[in-house]
């Protein structure tokens, strides 16, 4: 424009907070106007529970309903334990930071979880010194024994090398993605908020362990042998993630949990995808036998539970009242 | 099976676009096995704090630079060129990013 004008109109007025936006149509900046300070860097995160309703629903056992958020908390929880355990180990700078998101979602998950569970059933909580200022859901991580802790047992097993690793995200992710596409209908406000977040975390997880389990079965032949070998390892304790325990028979007929006998269909379906154009066999492999039928659910573990418990729980152990 | 086996994976070039409406900025670069992985790793290195909204990544030795030798030649013309600078304009004040 030659005479170094541009056209003026009522921009001027025109406002930049959020609740213009609607109506603002003169304005085709006004979207990049929030949180501006830091505009190169999305900062709007959201509160997954915010405004959450966290009364328990009617007709619903609050102790079932406790002890059910127990079983999937303590499944994330122990889950991001032992995938934390590769920081800075991994092969890759690159794999080291998406395994420890991996285990910071499932952090996130196991919070959650715990939290709901001890406002569900304040009897589950361990108790401590009347002056301590231990959350309940750290009370619950830090405070009970193995034998308190429902996380099904493939979550527990020490570590092996990476291609171990991912074979067990990949058997975990493609699980719980399934029950969590479920979870996001159930009559607790809560469960159903933590579901509809877990769904797009877990569904990376299952993306990122099933693109590298292809990788590594089409890679070299030294690859390939790991994540086989992984993989027969780690069958026998599939079959446990579809056993429905009482307490989850109880939660799903109330409306508020999924029986995880449910989705064994899809999951093998998925899985047998996965293997399939990764080109490895399936495992013949017997599950996995509990103590009297008893396994993860009940309260049964490996001893690697125990030996996990005692270093991530030593320290808030020694120091009950203590503030971090 | 792949006949060759490197020691490194290639060298990535991560852009990331941080909202709607803006464009894609550069910020760093990683190592992948391969472009779909290359785009993982930037998800997980480069928007772990909400940064963005879309990413692409590029190999390095796909970008072709100029060269620190070139400077004079290719940039110093336009320096004393001051009509080719929209400065005789006037910005409305919310208009952001310029």
């Amino acid at each position: 424009m030659p005479d170094g004008t541009v056209p003026e109109h009522s921009t001027e007025t025109a406002h930049a907070g959020p609740a213009a936006h609607g109506t603002d149509h003169d304005n085709a900046y006004a979207g990049l106007l929030v949180n501006d300070a830091h505009w190169a860097f999305g900062t709007d995160f959201e509160d997954p529970l915010a405004g959450v309703d966290t009364t328990v629903p009617d007709g619903v056992e609050p102790s079932v309903l406790a002890a059910y958020c127990l079983m999937l908390g303590d499944d994330a929880l122990v889950a991001s334990e032992r995938i934390s355990e590769w920081c800075s180990r991994a092969p890759d700078l690159e794999e080291d930071i998406a395994l420890a998101n991996i285990a910071l979602d499932l952090l996130g998950q196991a919070r959650l979880l715990l939290a709901r569970a001890a406002a569900a059933d304040p009897s589950v909580v361990p108790a401590l010194p009347g002056d301590s200022p231990v959350p309940d859901e750290d009370r619950l991580a830090f405070f009970r024994d193995d034998r308190q802790f429902r996380n099904v047992r493939l979550a527990e097993l020490p570590n092996g090398d990476f291609g171990e690793t991912i074979t067990r995200i990949l058997l975990l992710s493609i699980w719980r993605l399934a029950l969590f596409e479920r979870l996001t209908g159930s009559r607790d406000a809560v469960l159903a908020a933590v579901a509809a977040k877990g769904v797009k975390e877990l569904t990376y997880h299952r993306d990122f362990a099933g693109r590298w389990f292809l990788t590594l079965a089409q890679g070299t032949d030294e690859s390939r042998r790991r994540v086989t070998a992984a993989l027969t390892d780690l069958m026998p304790y599939w079959a446990e993630l579809f056993g429905t325990h009482d307490v989850e028979a109880a939660a799903a007929a109330s409306g508020v949990g999924v029986d995880p006998g449910q989705v064994a269909g899809e999951a093998d379906a998925v899985l047998d995808q996965v293997l399939a154009v990764s080109g490895v066999d399936r495992p013949e492999a017997a599950p996995r036998a509990g103590v009297r039928g008893r396994t993860g659910r009940d309260g049964l573990h490996t001893e690697a539970l125990s030996r996990l418990l005692a270093e991530t729980q030593s320290v808030a152990r020694a120091h009950p009242r203590g503030r971090w | 099976m792949t006949g060759e086996v490197r020691a490194e994976w290639p060298l990535y070039e991560v852009f990331v676009r941080g909202k709607r409406g803006l464009n894609h900025v550069h910020v760093g670069s990683l190592h992948a096995p391969d472009d779909a992985m290359a785009l993982r790793h930037a998800r997980d290195v480069y928007t772990r704090r909400n940064e963005g909204v879309s990413i692409w990544v590029v190999r390095s030795d796909a970008i072709t630079a100029s060269s620190p030798d070139e400077k004079d030649p290719l940039f110093a013309p336009s320096g004393d060129k001051v009509y080719r600078h929209p400065t005789f304009y006037s910005i409305p004040a919310n208009v952001p990013h310029m």
